[in-house]
């Protein structure tokens, strides 16, 4: 098994994780991690369901807080280089009912600069609605998000992320129960957004799209199963490694091997 | 409206439109956090808090008894937001752990100690005294600009007034960290928002309102008022800032009819007494909220 070295040096590495371990009571969910997210790049995190890849995510952005562990942004600590970081959360972990507009949402992108009191001006809007655009979502902004399909508040939600104008963005499976069309705007998005030189993290359950979309993989369960880009880290070997045999032998190979 | 009003209705109208308005408030963020039972629970906390004050002083007043009710409610907020912490349980379920328990061990106590001479009276508890809160200071109208006169308003009224003040800028000024953390609260821990810190800073100021308002009115109307005027608002509109105006309308609304009601509705059905001004806000409250919940434009299924 042959794994390329991470290409970033770690002191450099939009995210740095060193040695992670998260519990939920006696059981640990992930289990000293090490990982070094390589910049300007796309990186999925895979593994089975269970497997500790939204723990990860959000031990590395301290929302949950873990046992051990030492996580860097850009080389200095997460509490100093926060602002450069925008996190879209699993859809599913939100109250769409909440009484609240789509363009709402994505203001709440901009919350640092805003702060407390600061008044909501022209040019907040305008940026909130330019977010909007790059989702294909304007013509949504006075709808009330209760109202919105599956895919469309997948959307609102990156939009809010773009209005943070961060330099890395963590994803929590941003395609799950998403539709095509979704997906493909969704994909786009985010390959704008590596184009600009930013830096894309996002947990992917779907292994048949995981060539087409990334430039590196992170295999997890509980623990590292690999490392790096696509070609040297996705082979059916890791695949099956990470998932415990779970998967058909064909239909490994038929992911991994891609076109 | 006469002499008679201004020293007979105005303070406990005022003091009930201040009481159902402090309650509904922060009702509309623990409506939609789920914790909309804090207000129950917090009326259940204050018992033992009222005792041990009574121990300590030895008397019945206002302030010794709030204190020990404040206090009382904090050491239950505290305990539920450990309990929901570390036990990883569902809001909810911490406050039934903690309300019993609490009232239990103000129950315990109330027998095991010597308090068999002080009257603990179950009907003030539950439905105040806001018929007996009047302005005998005051000759009308004009009384409200004599400072003498202004003087001898129930100290209710501007403990009341205060409250309402002290919650409503508290919302004005974490309105959008509340907002943001009452929607995702993961995503606002992102942003630095202190998400606990907020969390427990809501429920103590719900701890607030209620305790004040719970020896100014009795614990009927804040149990309704924390949760039928926020819920009937929620399915008038679909907008956060016009839900809270129409909580303050519905709270408003409730205290004056519930007033008017109770001292008129039974004489002009024949009877010849009044009855409960805070049994018939609560009523009103609720009956609006069947209402609304027949009518209401954004209900959902």
């Amino acid at each position: 098994m042959t794994l390329a070295l991470p290409r970033t040096a770690p002191d450099q590495s939009p995210l740095a994780i060193r040695g992670l371990t998260v519990s939920y009571g006696e059981q640990p969910v992930v289990f000293s991690i090490d990982m070094t997210v390589q910049d300007g790049a796309m990186t999925a995190i895979i593994g089975p369901n269970g497997a500790g890849k939204s723990t990860l995510l959000k031990a590395a952005l301290n929302i949950v807080k873990p046992l051990s562990g030492r996580i860097t942004v850009y080389g200095q600590p997460l509490a100093q280089q926060a602002h450069r970081i925008a996190y879209v959360p699993q859809r599913a972990s939100v109250d769409w009912d909440f009484p609240t507009e789509v363009l709402d949402v994505v203001l709440m992108g901009l919350y640092r600069d805003l702060g407390l009191l600061g008044r909501v001006r022209a040019h907040h809007i305008r940026q909130a609605r330019d977010c909007l655009a790059r989702v294909g979502m304007e013509d949504f902004a006075d709808r009330q998000i209760g109202q919105l399909s599956g895919g469309q508040q997948q959307r609102v939600f990156l939009a809010r992320a773009l209005a943070q104008k961060a330099d890395l963005y963590l994803l929590d499976e941003p395609f799950a129960g998403v539709d095509a069309a979704t997906e493909s705007a969704i994909i786009d998005v985010l390959k704008s957004l590596r184009a600009e030189g930013k830096t894309v993290v996002a947990v992917h359950h779907d292994l048949s799209t995981v060539r087409a979309y990334f430039d590196n993989v992170f295999l997890i369960n509980r623990r590292k199963m690999g490392e790096g880009p696509i070609a040297a880290a996705f082979t059916p070997e890791t695949v099956q490694a990470t998932y415990g045999g779970r998967l058909a032998d064909g239909q490994i190979s038929q992911l991994t091997m891609g076109a | 409206m006469g002499d008679e009003f201004v020293i007979l209705s105005l303070a406990p109208l005022l003091i009930g439109i201040c009481a159902a308005v402090a309650c509904a408030l922060p009702g509309n963020f623990l409506l939609l956090r789920r914790q909309a039972l804090i207000g129950d629970a917090i009326s259940h906390v204050v018992l033992p808090g009222i005792v041990v004050a009574f121990l300590v002083t030895g008397r019945i007043a206002a302030w010794p008894m709030m204190l020990g009710a404040a206090c009382a409610a904090l050491v239950a907020v505290l305990l539920i937001e450990t309990i929901r912490r570390l036990g990883r349980v569902d809001a909810g379920t911490a406050m039934g752990v903690i309300f019993t328990s609490m009232f239990a061990a103000g129950v315990l106590l109330l027998e095991q100690s010597d308090t068999s001479s002080v009257h603990l009276d179950v009907e003030h508890a539950l439905y105040g005294n806001l018929e007996s809160l009047i302005w005998l200071d005051a000759t009308g109208w004009s009384s409200l600009l004599d400072p003498r006169a202004l003087a001898g308003l129930p100290p209710e009224l501007p403990r009341m007034a205060l409250t309402l003040l002290a919650v409503s800028v508290a919302i004005r000024i974490f309105w959008r960290p509340l907002k943001l953390a009452t929607f995702d609260e993961g995503f606002a821990r992102t942003l630095g928002i202190p998400v606990q810190v907020l969390s427990l800073g809501l429920v103590v100021t719900a701890a607030i309102a209620a305790v004040a308002a719970f020896d100014a009115v009795g614990s009927i109307i804040v149990i309704a008022m924390f949760i039928c005027p926020p819920a009937a608002a929620r399915m008038m509109t679909n907008r956060l800032s016009a839900q809270i105006c129409w909580s303050v309308a519905f709270a408003t609304l409730s205290a004056i009819l519930g007033y008017v009601l109770a001292g008129y509705g039974p004489l002009w059905l024949g009877g010849t007494d009044a009855v409960s001004a805070a049994g018939m806000i609560a009523t009103v409250s609720g009956l609006i909220l069947a209402g609304v919940a027949v009518i209401g434009p954004h209900r959902t299924a």
